[in-house]
């Protein structure tokens, strides 16, 4: 095996890594928060594809520049999801919340990928700019410029959240809600609007991630479980709450990915993900980078 | 300033406060003791608003409380410092002393305010940058109360302060609730530290099984029979 295809696997793996980082990110935000634990976050994601697909091909907006239209598109689908079925489990305990919310995120990601199918029929769609195929090569390792486009702006988002989240009083509102609900209302915070800022603020990153992924890869209606997967693995290997965490098991997955697929087979690249994900419940159930209670 | 009329409150099937009436006055230190169990903590959360009676009426400064959402209540000056402190152990000290003044009116204060909370607590600023997490309890306890006067509070809600603390650290803990009363802010303090309770208060309420059975003065409370063989042997 030469080193270039070494070299080659290991940059596929990063700069998807970079983007299951972003999908888990938005998916974690809204579990540590409101403790809804909603696996429809793929088929919004793919909603956010497919908003960035639309925009391009009937209107011939740039996916990158219309990566704000599509968040935005996200955030008004995120508040009617949130109004018409999440809220209504938002008061329950977080037990029942969790597994109530699982339930709803299935039926609604069923009734999603229905949709999509309607409108945008079962094939594969991309998006193709005129810079699609540019790549740069280094040393033979071919990066095409969407992909590593891509990676900058999921890059940018994450630190973007981060810096919202330690910085600003609604980011702190939000920390406290997630760590203590109770003793956040005693602070005077709405922890009903900060349940729904949080929502509203995780299905506009899956807008974001969508459009990265219609971009540097292709979106199809059947994408979305396949996408809430990737996420729950980073998820649990980033530990809920550390957006750093999150990233870099982003990024291990991807590389591990791309690595399985080199050295064992291409069939086998999703596999790892698993193996991967339940090997971190087993040793170190709180994440990689989680820390523990206290 | 507080008055409450008959509540009667409980979680689901299980009533816990059956016609609890109780005033606080401005300015006032009030204490209300009883068992484990009494009611104690049922009380404060039906003030705080994070529970809402099934009967009678809880006003403050002449407004209806019990139609109020939580989160308004902090705004209209009653603060509440849960058992236990709850601080956010994962942000550091400041952050919580910020979250206190989250409120519109606090927040405009927020430098003013915290600089009279350092004053009180000294040992809050040299840990300012610290994370909550790794405070003692006696440091999380002065958090908790200083991130509840962030709030600037007309009425403060203390849950067993003292609970969990060291006796000497104890004494300087109600020291400081004298401190904070002195500095105008009146108090409803809950306490199982009977006797000091009731030294520090000005008047003081027992609560039984759900019902007060007891008012009076602090010292008149201390002399009085029952109180003395069940709670001060």
């Amino acid at each position: 095996m030469s080193t270039t295809m070494v070299a080659q696997s290991l940059a596929s793996g990063i700069l998807v890594g970079a983007l299951y980082g972003l999908a888990a990110v938005g998916l974690s935000l809204v579990f540590g928060v409101t403790k809804i634990l909603n696996v429809s976050h793929g088929e919004l994601l793919m909603l956010g594809g497919y908003t960035s697909f639309w925009l391009f091909t009937l209107m011939g907006v740039d996916p990158f520049a219309g990566i704000p239209l599509s968040m935005f598109a996200l955030v008004i689908i995120g508040l009617i999801v949130y109004q018409l079925l999440f809220s209504r489990l938002i008061k329950l305990p977080t037990e029942d919340k969790i597994r109530t919310s699982l339930l709803v995120g299935f039926g609604l990601g069923l009734v999603l990928q229905n949709v999509a199918l309607r409108l945008w029929t079962a094939d594969n769609r991309g998006i193709t700019p005129s810079y699609a195929g540019a790549a740069l090569t280094i040393l033979g390792v071919r990066l095409p410029y969407v992909r590593v486009a891509s990676l900058v702006i999921a890059f940018v988002f994450l630190v973007a959240l981060q810096l919202f989240l330690q910085k600003t009083y609604t980011g702190k509102a939000i920390r406290a809600t997630a760590q203590d609900w109770e003793a956040a209302t005693l602070m005077g915070i709405n922890v009903y609007r900060v349940y729904l800022l949080s929502f509203v603020l995780g299905t506009a990153l899956a807008g974001a991630a969508g459009t990265l992924v219609a971009v540097g890869y292709s979106v199809e209606p059947v994408m979305g479980l396949h996408w809430t997967l990737k996420a729950l693995i980073v998820l649990v290997m980033g530990g809920i709450g550390s957006i750093a965490g999150t990233l870099v098991g982003g990024l291990i997955l991807g590389v591990t990915e791309s690595a399985a697929a080199v050295w064992i087979s291409g069939n086998y690249r999703h596999v790892v993900g698993l193996v991967i994900f339940i090997l971190v419940l087993l040793v170190r159930p709180q994440g990689l980078f989680g820390a523990k209670e206290g | 300033m507080l008055e409450l009329e008959g509540v009667d409150a409980g979680y689901k099937d299980l009533q816990v406060l059956w016609g609890v009436s109780l005033r606080v006055g401005e300015g006032e230190l009030v204490a209300l003791v009883g068992p484990n169990g009494a009611g104690k903590t049922t009380t404060l959360r039906i003030i705080s608003g994070l529970l809402k009676p099934t009967a009678g009426s809880v006003r403050f400064l002449g407004r209806p409380l019990d139609k109020e959402p939580a989160h308004r209540i902090v705004e209209m000056g009653i603060a509440q410092v849960p058992e236990g402190g709850r601080v956010f152990t994962g942000m550091s000290v400041q952050e919580n002393l910020e979250l206190g003044a989250f409120t519109g009116r606090a927040r405009k204060e927020k430098e003013q305010t915290m600089k009279w909370v350092y004053q009180l607590f000294p040992r809050l600023e040299e840990r300012k940058g610290q994370r909550a997490g790794t405070l003692s309890g006696g440091e999380r306890q002065m958090l908790a109360i200083g991130r509840a006067l962030m709030a600037k509070p007309r009425l403060l809600l203390l849950d067993e302060p003292s609970f969990g603390l060291a006796p000497i650290l104890v004494e300087q803990m109600f020291e400081m609730i004298a401190e904070i009363n002195r500095q105008g802010v009146a108090v409803l303090l809950v306490e199982q530290n009977v006797r000091a309770a009731l030294e520090l208060a000005q008047r003081a309420y027992v609560i039984e099984n759900g019902r007060i059975v007891g008012e009076g003065s602090g010292d008149a409370l201390l002399s009085f029979e029952s109180v003395r063989s069940a709670y001060l042997g």
